[in-house]
């Protein structure tokens, strides 16, 4: 199990992961409230334990692409805090030069390769990774996030049956939150966990509670063993909740309250901070400084991003290729 | 010089690729058997199977595949058995391999190879006889070629596979067989220029792949009425060489356009705009266009053959621009 092999420092650096994720996501909520950051913001408030389960496993060099909803899995895997904020807030000092927004973040330097707006859309490309990655023998792996919509797929589906057959080392992270944008699970499909997919191509999966962070890493651990062996592809279903409406502004109202304060009682942050309390690994005055760190981290952060440049107008079509073509102008 | 096939060509192409730079690697259905027209043939003996892949039939999946391999170092050619299909596989060329360039600041770059087959021949109805070239040519982000003889074929193969951007490489199937000097040695032909194939003084023929044949044969034909034709093949419908088709348009005062894709939306609507925007005053004639009518290609012969624009209808379309004067 990754948890007993920890030291309590390792643990607590994972608590203060999803902290900042957290610290980070309210930030933005708050930002666009006051509409110092626009755009389409889909927050993952309530399942950093997933994110950082995963990630806080993997090598600097893996490959990790995410869908729409990945702030998140970009700050797991190790995203500047303020490139992201500033890519988010569409600065030039953002990552992507502010040409990505929330959505289609690229942070290379971590590893985070892309997330995308299309639901589903990176799972083929996390394939393409785990070729690249079999073929050139240096031991990574790709890792791909995705939600419950995004099972009801053909890429999906064709990239499960095309990873199994050629056996790739990339492992399926489904994040389910249960609802697939306004939607229940259970009004797009009679399959109720979609780690029965996986059983239907051959691949080893499990279903995990994703708001437990001890869980979510015993499942990856045991996951990367067989991907880095090269033994083929691994599928974990984390059954998790977004505390937060389907985007920014959403208000939710296909949700009951009741399920909305039973899930609070889940949050995966004070779950694992309880858990670090009864092992004697952390203190509630310590408790208290990691979340202030983390909210003064991403003020910081908000600063640095609201204070940056907008893009150069002439940007607006830089970049479109590697080839700067000049139109004919007569 | 070497007499080739346009499909031996593109196999050439393929091959001094593939023995050039080990990350080149090709995906798609059957291509490892050499797939159903042989272009593939032989590759798979000579790579192995392992970088010549063949794949289930996942347009969209495997296009994405391809993609994220080209984000991990490798420089993949993936073949779209017929551009009918590449339907399948526009989400992940348009919003993926098209944008992550710009998305991404410039961080990610896709060096990725579609190679198409497309085009009207042997009566194979409305799946496998589309152009689409249009559709592409719409995408920033996309280089779209699209060539009409097999020295070309060769070369502008090899340029989109060193080019660290996407491009579509379409193929028309009606000139798989056709034969041309192929220039030996590492043969390249850049992306984005135009070539002049016939000189001419009173009318310019914009022609796209098969149709540039046509073209040619209609040049001959009006020769004989005294027309003198300039015959222009753009070669690249993204980015299109504007620059030499207004410059013989300034000389000629006429232009026709000819393709096999629908006139409605054709990538003969951009070359009129260009042309009327940068050559309006040296026009004696209105700019007429040859293509296929508004209509699904049909499979009946009978039909095809009436669907399919070609010499005939170029000769009249051109003497229609001389009616006046």
């Amino acid at each position: 199990m990754a948890g007993k092999q920890e030291s309590s420092k390792d643990l607590v650096d994972l608590l203060r992961r999803m902290w900042l994720i957290r610290a980070f996501e309210e930030k933005v909520s708050a930002l666009y409230a006051e509409r110092q950051i626009v755009g389409l913001l889909h927050l993952g408030i309530g399942q950093e334990a997933v994110a950082v389960g995963v990630c806080g496993l993997l090598r600097q060099d893996d490959f990790v692409f995410g869908g729409h909803r990945s702030h998140g899995h970009a700050l797991a895997k190790g995203a500047d805090v303020n490139r992201l904020m500033a890519e988010i807030a569409g600065r030039a000092t953002g990552y992507c030069g502010g040409k990505a927004g929330s959505m289609h973040i690229v942070a290379l330097d971590a590893g985070f390769i892309t997330a995308t707006g299309v639901v589903g859309g990176t799972i083929p490309l996390a394939l393409g990774a785990a070729f690249a990655a079999k073929e050139k023998e240096q031991g990574q792996v790709a890792v791909v996030f995705f939600g419950d919509g995004a099972g009801q797929a053909g890429p999906f589906h064709e990239s499960l049956n095309i990873a199994s057959l050629w056996q790739l080392p990339v492992i399926f992270v489904c994040e389910n939150n249960g609802y697939a944008e306004f939607t229940p699970l259970s009004a797009h499909t009679k399959v109720e966990r979609l780690a029965q997919h996986a059983k239907t191509y051959g691949i080893p999966s499990s279903t995990v509670d994703g708001n437990d962070l001890v869980a979510v890493r015993s499942a990856t651990s045991k996951a990367l063993e067989i991907a880095r062996a090269r033994k083929g592809p691994v599928f974990i279903e984390c059954l998790t909740h977004r505390l937060r409406g389907h985007y920014e502004g959403d208000p939710a109202k296909y949700r009951e309250l009741s399920q909305l304060s039973e899930w609070k009682k889940k949050d995966p942050i004070g779950r694992f901070a309880r858990l670090l309390k009864s092992k004697k690994m952390m203190t509630d005055k310590g408790l208290q400084a990691i979340e202030s760190e983390a909210r003064a981290r991403v003020e910081e952060a908000a600063g640095f991003s609201l204070s940056s440049s907008w893009p150069a107008s002439e940007e607006v079509a830089t970049q479109v290729t590697t080839i700067n073509f000049q139109p004919f102008s007569g | 010089m070497s007499e080739q096939t346009f499909l031996e060509a593109i196999r050439a192409g393929l091959h001094e690729e593939m023995s050039r730079d080990s990350a080149v690697y090709v995906f798609g259905e059957d291509v490892a058997l050499g797939g159903p027209f042989g272009v593939t043939k032989g590759l798979a003996e000579d790579f192995g199977t392992q970088r010549v892949v063949n794949t289930p039939i996942s347009e969209g999946t495997v296009m994405g595949l391809a993609i994220g391999a080209a984000t991990a170092g490798l420089r993949p050619v993936i073949e779209i058995m017929f551009i009918d299909f590449i339907t399948l596989a526009l989400d992940q060329l348009v919003n993926h391999a098209a944008k992550l360039y710009y998305m991404s600041g410039g961080q990610l770059a896709i060096p990725l190879t579609v190679r198409v087959q497309c085009g009207i021949s042997g009566a194979m109805g409305a799946h496998h006889s589309q152009s689409l070239e249009s559709w592409l040519a719409h995408v920033p982000g996309l280089q779209v070629v699209m060539p009409s003889n097999p020295a070309d074929a060769k070369g502008l193969l090899k340029t989109a596979i060193r080019d660290d951007n996407p491009v579509v490489f379409i193929e028309h199937r009606g000139l798989y067989w056709g034969r041309g000097d192929v220039p030996n040695g590492d043969h390249l032909v850049p992306i984005g220029q135009a070539a002049v194939l016939h000189a001419g003084e009173q009318v310019t023929i914009v022609a796209l792949a098969n149709m540039v044949g046509a073209a040619l044969a209609a040049a001959d034909e009006l020769a004989d009425s005294g027309i003198s034709v300039e015959v222009i093949d753009p070669r690249s419908v993204s980015p299109l060489d504007i620059g030499t088709i207004v410059e013989s348009v300034r000389k000629t005062g006429r232009m026709v356009v000819a393709h096999e894709a629908v006139e409605q939306g054709g990538v003969g609507a951009e070359i009129t705009a260009a042309v009327q925007q940068h050559a309006l005053y040296y026009l004696d004639a209105p700019i007429l266009r040859v293509a296929a009518p508004f209509a699904p290609v049909p499979a009946s012969p009978a039909l095809e053959k009436e669907f399919l624009p070609g010499q005939k209808r170029i000769v009249q379309s051109v003497k229609k621009l001389f009616a006046h004067s």
